[in-house]
């Protein structure tokens, strides 16, 4: 077959060899023209029925049993019966070999799409993005979950559903807060884990926990107290991973209970790379389905029909409504992920001389492959925007910067708009709006009153003046505190160490006698 | 490099069935709460029905540290008029925490479909069969036919052929039977064959072959197996209930609702416990008749009361097409209390010794006109009647009603799941 090969598929419908030719045409051009380097590919096809049952179980295969999933299994089956929801194209998952779901509705043209969108675009950030390589570990995540959800069915016979469920219930409340922000000492090796999970359980059963030798006991009380740095240096504190916190230094905590901390926790790391890079993770792939789609085309192996076909579900995935239109829900990531990818596309091939001014790296290089390459893997959301938002888009979004100050009666105020003295406001604050030390409350463990009642204590510092809402914070620590079994404060602070709330929480009395 | 294609379409679906239950369970006395009240706005036809719920979020919240309030900064796509330094109307003043309650209450109730399953069953879960004297009756079993393998003998309707003609061939074969197609082949080499040794010897084979064939026959007596059956005892799985209304003239449209929805809630009730329901309705005026659904409640008829009459006929069809013993019997009655006093006599003597020791279950439903002065008024006498024969130890139910939000408690009530120890009694 030369490049042209034939048509892929005529009509609407598809079959296996469909798909098959249909995967084998995109990969030789993701390979041979974009350089892309995949996980091998799997690619499943669904029913409907069986997508919403993805979407309750967070997309994954197979995930534990918790009433939180069956709740939002109720939710989005209520709006989808209702037609208030369409269903995805696809799902696909992070892991080796690459899953991807395809609905079987879909025509020949949606599953050629999906194809290249999903098997080949994600997959590639998958395998490639620096925060993908540093937090995830796709040879072992569908493992993981197996051991994770076998684990909690065996608590679960052991312990009673109830206890477990409640100890799930807290950990998942502190899920945001159960992440690791910074690289540490080694990468997530999920294989491993889940073979020493067990050896280590046994250990600790049988061994002293490290933390509490520090509490003074009445021999020792003339030795007074250790002093603050070392009783937080023991303690590793400051610590922002809350849940890491519990998990290694709860007191009261049976040994299974830590297991399901972690287990939580290390599900919300797997997770936690996916919500820094949705602009780029969606622009990625959105781009090498267009680049594939329209390669398929020139090669005449879809039709006219099957291309217009195309063009018009893309058309939909990449609309972005303006801020006034009722449509409107902040920046759709698609829209603006493909159009920063396009737009560096143009700024390698034919930059005018404002791009040449802004990246200079980059303008006119030529090599569009490889410099989106070299961007997708370097790159998240925050960074990647901070650094090629380029004005000509900032013109073509017509993006402009409010500034709402509640202190201020005027009203909103229009900081910066589309023009030379507000190019980089915009791109900052835009930038900002996907950070994720932004995006998330910056809370700390910052000590425990070892000397007196085993308090620990919290500290919120507040950026911007937003604080915590009441309800939510107090339910929350509600959970932290029956985790810990001693009272919990957590402290607000603006960016002065001013007090501007405290709360304090005691666990409830059934979670003490668990 | 190589790709996989895996159809997951033909595996189970409702993964996630068994998270949407754990849901439930945990939602349970909200879900519950929500059923009941939904239930009491819909047609009592459509109970049968799934639905829409919705229950309030407390308890079955997600809490997470969620932030509000302060300084906001936004990027918004779209800008057609304005310039820097530019200052806009806040939507309205209360705009900026408006939003924010705005949320909270959408989040506050949360709304889902239950399956028709998922709502019966939630809807009649804390009730169960009343608990009667004749207890025993319910559990009356009958004996039904089971395959119970293969025997030796029995009738030849029953003879399993598969069976028997494999074993024929087990047989053959061990005792190697020549093949006809064997004794075929000889022949045909006899008829050709000019070689007089060579006949002889054909013959002679051809006669072994042929004895041995008649000595060993096609199919045995010895092969012959029946499909074996053993009687086993089943349980009564089918229920009848009695619909006994009054349709004199002082029988108002209202007060037929009100029995309808009763009959109704009933039913469902049934249908739930036993495979099989049948429904019979007599109503009666000074006589009574068997009809149908419609007539029942929809035709019309004048005419005294003797509730008598509705017994007789209720007793005439039992002994004619429910056997006691193979049917449960239920019955529900329905009246606005009226009766020919010199009735009460013989109704009370039918109760007793004919229609209560068959049945499972007797209720009595007095309905009243709405918002009537109906019960402040001296009971009527049936009912009086009725709780006469109550203190004597007749195993009856009775209520009354006058208002549709009324039937769902009454029935409760009556089928309210007892406590064990009562229950064991």
């Amino acid at each position: 077959m030369g490049s042209s090969g034939g048509r892929l598929f005529e009509g609407a419908d598809w079959d296996f060899q469909t798909l098959q030719r249909v995967h084998d045409a995109c990969e030789k051009i993701a390979r041979t023209e974009l350089g892309l380097d995949v996980y091998p590919n799997q690619i499943e096809v669904i029913t409907a029925e069986q997508m919403l049952d993805a979407y309750s179980s967070v997309g994954m295969p197979l995930f534990y049993k918790h009433w939180s999933f069956g709740k939002q299994f109720a939710f989005q089956e209520a709006s989808y019966r209702k037609g208030l929801m369409g269903l995805a194209y696809e799902i696909v998952i992070n892991s080796s070999p690459c899953i991807s779901y395809l609905m079987e509705e879909n025509t020949a043209t949606m599953q050629t799409l999906v194809i290249a969108h999903a098997a080949f675009g994600h997959n590639h950030f998958f395998k490639n993005n620096y925060l993908f390589k540093q937090w995830t570990d796709a040879d072992g995540i569908l493992d993981y979950l197996e051991f994770a959800k076998g684990y909690i069915s065996a608590c679960e016979d052991r312990h009673g559903r109830e206890t477990v469920e409640r100890t799930i219930d807290a950990a998942h409340a502190l899920m945001s807060h159960g992440v690791d922000r910074y690289p540490g000492k080694k990468t997530l090796d999920l294989r491993a884990e889940e073979k020493r999970a067990g050896e280590r359980r046994q250990h600790e059963e049988s061994v002293f926990n490290d933390l509490w030798r520090t509490v003074p006991n009445t021999k020792h009380k003339s030795k007074a107290a250790l002093t603050v740095e070392r009783r937080r240096a023991l303690l590793g504190l400051p610590q922002e991973n809350i849940l890491y916190f519990l998990e290694k230094t709860a007191p009261r905590l049976a040994p299974w209970q830590r297991e399901l901390i972690r287990i939580v926790r290390h599900i919300a790391q797997y997770f936690y790379p996916q919500g820094q890079t949705k602009v780029m993770n969606e622009g990625t792939a959105t781009y090498v389905h267009y680049r594939i789609m329209s390669r398929l085309h020139q090669q005449g192996r879809i039709t006219d029909g099957n291309f217009l076909e195309f063009l018009q579900s893309h058309t939909n995935v990449v609309f972005q409504p303006e801020f006034d239109d009722r449509r409107y829900s902040g920046f759709n990531p698609y829209a603006l992920g493909f159009a920063m990818m396009q737009d560096i596309e143009r700024i390698v091939k034919n930059p005018e001389d404002e791009d040449r001014d802004w990246f200079p790296d980059i303008a006119g290089k030529g090599d569009v492959e490889g410099v989106l390459r070299e961007i997708w893997s370097n790159y998240r959301d925050e960074s990647f925007i901070n650094q090629f938002l380029s004005p000509a888009l900032i013109r073509r979004f017509r993006m402009f910067h409010l500034h709402d100050d509640p202190a201020e009666s005027q009203g909103i105020k229009v900081d910066a708009i589309h023009d030379e003295r507000g190019y980089r406001r915009v791109r900052r604050e835009l930038a900002r709006q996907y950070d994720v030390g932004f995006v998330d409350a910056n809370i700390e463990v910052m000590d425990v009153d070892l000397d007196g009642d085993r308090r620990l204590m919290l500290r919120h510092t507040t950026v911007k003046g937003a604080q915590l809402n009441e309800t939510d914070a107090r339910r929350v620590l509600q959970h932290l505190a029956d985790l810990w079994s001693y009272d919990v404060a957590l402290t607000e602070v603006d960016g002065t160490d001013k007090v501007l709330k405290e709360y304090v929480v005691s666990p409830r009395a059934a979670a003490v006698a668990a | 490099m190589v790709m996989h294609i895996v159809d997951r379409r033909l595996n189970p679906g409702s993964k996630s069935l068994e998270n949407r239950q754990r849901f439930l369970r945990r939602a349970k006395a909200l879900v519950q709460g929500a059923v009941k009240k939904s239930s009491q706005n819909r047609d009592i036809k459509d109970v049968l029905e799934g639905g829409e719920v919705t229950i309030p979020l407390d308890g079955m919240d997600e809490p997470r540290f969620r932030r509000e309030g302060g300084t906001r900064d936004m990027v918004l796509p779209g800008n057609k008029k304005f310039v820097e330094g530019d200052w806009l109307q806040r939507p309205n003043q209360s705009g900026g925490k408006g939003s924010g309650a705005g949320e909270g209450d959408s989040e506050d109730a949360f709304r889902f479909v239950l399956s028709r399953e998922e709502f019966v069953d939630l809807f009649l879960d804390d009730l169960e069969l009343p608990d009667l004297a004749k207890r025993k009756l319910a559990e009356t079993e009958s004996e039904g036919l089971q395959r119970a393998g293969y025997a030796t003998s029995g009738s030849p309707a029953n003879i399993s052929i598969s069976r028997t003609v494999s074993r024929a061939l087990a047989r053959r074969v061990a005792l190697r039977r020549p093949r006809k197609d064997d004794i075929e082949a000889l022949e045909a080499e006899l008829a050709e064959c000019d070689d007089d040794t060579r006949r002889r010897e054909l013959l002679a084979l051809l006669e072994a072959l042929k004895a041995k064939a008649k000595r060993i026959p096609f199919i045995d007596p010895i092969d012959i197996r029946y499909r074996r059956f053993e009687t086993v005892p089943k349980p009564v799985a089918q229920a009848v209930m009695f619909c006994l209304m009054d349709v004199s003239g002082s029988m108002s449209e209202h007060m037929k609702d009100l029995a309808k929805r009763f009959y109704m809630l009933l039913y469902v009730f049934l249908k739930r416990r036993y495979k099989h329901v049948e429904i019979v309705f007599i109503r009666h005026t000074d006589r009574a008749e068997e009809v149908d659904e419609d007539t029942f409640f929809h035709g019309p008829a004048s005419g005294g009361t003797l509730v008598s009459s509705a017994l007789v006929a209720m007793n005439d069809i039992v002994r004619t097409r429910f056997r006691p013993a193979d049917w449960n019997i239920y019955a529900a009655q329905a009246s606005d209390g009226d009766n020919m006093t010199s009735d009460s006599g013989l109704t009370g003597l039918l109760l007793t010794d004919k229609i209560l020791p068959v049945c499972q279950f007797f209720a009595y439903l007095e309905v009243g006109e709405a918002a009537n002065y109906t019960f402040d008024m001296p009971d009527s006498s049936l009912w009086t009647l009725y709780e006469r024969l109550r203190n004597d130890g007749a195993p009856l139910s009775m209520r009354k009603v006058s208002e549709r939000g009324e039937i769902f408690p009454v029935f409760q009530d009556l089928f309210k799941r007892r406590t064990t120890s009562q229950e064991r009694v």
